[in-house]
């Protein structure tokens, strides 16, 4: 990328693909247009500063920003300390999220899979992903036994990754 | 995930950094020493990905752009030549730099020059643009690549490991054997494989800590391990962050669930051959 090279016309054209999902992703954890556009700095600076974190090799830029940024967000809402470095996120996903248009296809069927889950399947994973709660809290919030949340978010994942497969 | 499915739900938590605790200091020490769950990792933070996905809303404000753009301008970075990337669809330049005035003029004049960078951000375009299409299809490579390395790597473990395997000890007559550890460290794939014997016991509730020493920063763990009954010891491909230039590797001894910085003494270390 011309962005290992130090090109900031490269960070642009990167932040009119990418700028859209990576704000989204923001403001649904924070709930609050000018922390999101925090985070939406900050992980546009990191890729900036160490664009070799990202490993094009191993995944799609869209979904390591997607989950870069979701973990800066939690981060930024519990006001704790960033917890994973960004070089340790590896992350591989089965689309093509490269595109607008191949992003908004994604997004579209991740709702419909999400709208035909189970309720409490549906909380437990959101609450998880989007409020950073442990599987802990939830249990605490939701009433139900831990294992039976451990069993929900797992089981939600696999419900994603398979209407994704073939 | 056949043999790892105690693991599978942890695992999942862990991906979201929803699980605490002794669950999450266990899983991480599996982690270290098990390529099938990280490559599981891997695919269930894809698939939080996608989760990521549903999240729909405004576009970021216009003032956002040209915020970070100020921002890059101050970062420290290596120079780059004049480029006409710094062309925002409108026309209007990207960098803010009040001091790139007098640039303006000189592409008014040397319109030649322009076209020549037009060009080449239309190629630097192109060339991006493919590779985010390769992405995918690199990425499926990928994971062939590994199941192949991680078959390769699982043998090499067993004959070191498994107990109907002879292992022969060679040393200097009236040597006593002494505690000797290999690293084999290749950065460019994060891979690592250290085998060590004639370990000394340890203390109850305490195990080795190998770090990764980098040229630059602070030591990275590289493993938690206790010796078998014969003193010897197997690390493959513990966690580790991405283009890591080793000078050396050491050894402490750390409570079981381990450390994030080395307790002194260094009880083995070893530089690069």
């Amino acid at each position: 990328m011309a962005l290992k090279s130090g090109d900031q016309g490269a960070m642009a054209v990167l932040y009119d693909r990418y700028s859209s999902v990576v704000y989204a992703v923001a403001l649904r954890v924070l709930g609050e247009a000018a922390a999101a556009e925090d985070v939406l700095q900050e992980v546009f600076l990191q890729l900036w500063r160490n664009p070799g974190a990202f490993d094009a090799a191993r995944g799609s830029l869209g979904a390591w920003l997607a989950v870069i940024t979701r973990n800066r967000a939690i981060d930024s809402l519990r006001k704790r300390r960033p917890e994973t470095d960004i070089e340790d996120c590896v992350v591989s996903v089965a689309p093509d999220l490269a595109g607008d248009a191949d992003r908004a296809r994604a997004a579209e069927k991740v709702r419909s899979v999400l709208g035909a889950m189970p309720g409490p399947q549906r909380d437990a994973l959101q609450m998880a992903y989007f409020e950073g709660l442990s599987h802990t809290e939830i249990a605490a919030k939701t009433g139900e036994p831990l294992g039976t949340i451990k069993t929900r978010i797992r089981s939600g994942l696999m419900v994603l990754r398979k209407a994704f497969q073939g | 995930m056949s043999g790892h499915e105690q693991f599978a739900e942890d695992l999942a938590l862990y991906a979201l950094a929803a699980l605490e605790g002794e669950e999450r200091a266990a899983l991480e020490q599996h982690l270290a020493g098990c390529a099938a769950c990280r490559l599981e990792l891997e695919q269930l933070r894809g698939d939080g990905a996608l989760l990521a996905l549903s999240a729909a809303g405004p576009k970021p404000p216009l003032r956002a752009r040209q915020r970070l753009l100020d921002a890059l301008a101050k970062e420290p970075r290596t120079a780059f030549p004049a480029r006409a990337q710094n062309t925002r669809k409108d026309g209007a330049p990207l960098s803010t730099d009040k001091y790139s005035e007098p640039r303006r003029s000189w592409w008014g004049i040397l319109g030649w020059a322009a076209a020549v960078a037009v060009l080449v951000f239309a190629t630097s375009l192109w060339k991006e643009n493919a590779e985010l299409k390769r992405e995918v299809i690199t990425w499926r490579g990928q994971v062939g690549q590994q199941a192949l390395e991680l078959d390769a790597a699982e043998k090499f473990v067993e004959t070191i490991t498994n107990p109907e395997g002879q292992h022969f000890t060679l040393v200097a007559g009236k040597t006593p054997p002494q505690p000797q550890g290999k690293a084999f460290y290749l950065k460019s794939r994060r891979s690592l494989v250290f085998l060590a014997s004639n370990m000394p016991a340890l203390p109850p509730q305490k195990a080795y800590e190998l770090w990764l020493i980098p040229v630059k920063g602070n030591p990275i763990p590289a493993g938690l391990f206790k010796p078998d009954a014969n003193g010897s010891v197997t690390i493959t491909n513990p966690p580790l962050p991405a283009g890591t230039e080793a000078k050396a590797f050491a050894i402490t001894v750390e409570n079981e669930a381990g450390a994030e910085t080395p307790t002194m003494p260094i009880v083995m270390m070893g530089a690069g051959e």
